[in-house]
């Protein structure tokens, strides 16, 4: 992720550092994917929790959300 | 900073979510329940045992629906305010509020549009339970290739706009985010589980109304984020205030 970043920045809109994104992107990301991945697919074709309770629940959201369900 | 700006943007998730909710129970809801009463109506004809109720149609449709939608939308106004974060000052020329609403509006059309028109939403009794893991994979690496796409075609907006001018070169690039996923679209396998019988109506009813639910939360994505984020930035030559 070294690549420059430098040469489409402009002077008046300073960029926030990548090692400052990075952890941020890295463990809040993968926490958000996570809980996206809850509402959107657990207990579809993959599941983490055992049993169906997770699914019913968010049914109604699952299907408005367009995730793939049933 | 970083920090801030995720802070801000699950906040903002949240009143997405809200919204999106409220369009969700009012537009969604009732295409869900007739959609549900359609699939009981075939398993009565084929002569199958009603489904055991795990989770009851009133939690389902109240608290399962807004739980659903508002940890989505917190989630993805997470994720957005990380994209915002890096992409400030890296594409160009552009201000925090412009650049929230063109984020949003790539996020909308890369996630939600362009995925959708080959695998779109599908209402309950629609989808065969023995092709989930098929279609979550499908779903899942379409979504990929779509984000792909768009990375791809942003970089290359970014080269252009500087040879060619803000118009041609945003032209060209959406064009080639376009070609890509024609040709993903191509490529993908169809899939079609609608049932014969069930109505047309109900299933546009039902894309449109989840189609509806994404577009509140993006458009409040897109416009409060960059509201919020220019609060926490302090961007003197940007501020509405200055």
């Amino acid at each position: 992720m070294a690549y420059s970043a430098a040469s489409q920045t402009d002077v008046s809109l300073p960029t926030i550092p990548l090692g400052e994104i990075l952890p941020w992107a890295i463990f809040g990301g993968l926490l958000l994917m996570l809980a996206i991945y809850f509402v959107g697919a657990e207990q579809g074709a993959t599941a983490l929790v055992k049993g169906m309770y997770v699914h019913e629940f968010v049914h109604d959201g699952r299907h408005l959300l367009g995730f793939p369900c049933h | 900073m970083t920090g801030k700006l995720l802070v801000r943007g699950m906040l903002v998730g949240l009143l997405a979510g809200i919204l999106a909710f409220g369009f969700a129970k009012v537009f969604g809801e009732p295409q869900i329940d007739r959609a549900i009463a359609f699939e009981e109506q075939m398993a009565q004809m084929h002569g199958d045992a009603p489904e055991e109720e795990l989770v009851s149609r009133e939690v389902q449709s109240s608290l399962g629906l807004f739980t659903g939608v508002v940890v989505y939308s917190i989630s993805l106004g997470g994720i957005f305010a990380l994209v915002f974060a890096y992409a400030l000052g890296r594409v160009g020329n552009i201000g925090p509020r412009g650049l929230a609403a063109l984020l949003a509006l790539a996020a909308f059309v890369t996630l939600i549009l362009v995925p959708g028109l080959k695998y779109p939403a599908n209402p309950p009794s629609v989808g065969d339970p023995d092709t989930i893991a098929q279609r979550t994979r499908l779903f899942f690496l379409m979504l990929l290739v779509s984000v792909i796409a768009a990375v791809i075609a942003i970089n290359a907006a970014c080269k252009l706009m500087t040879a060619r001018g803000i118009w041609s070169g945003s032209i060209i690039a959406v064009a080639l985010y376009v070609v890509i996923m024609a040709i993903a679209g191509f490529l993908f396998p169809a899939i079609n589980e609608v049932p014969e019988t069930f109505s047309a109506v109900l299933l546009w009813k039902f894309r449109v109304a989840s189609l509806g639910i994404q577009l509140v939360l993006w458009t409040t994505v897109g416009l409060v984020f960059g509201w919020a984020a220019e609060r926490v930035l302090d961007l003197p030559r940007y501020s509405t205030r200055a």
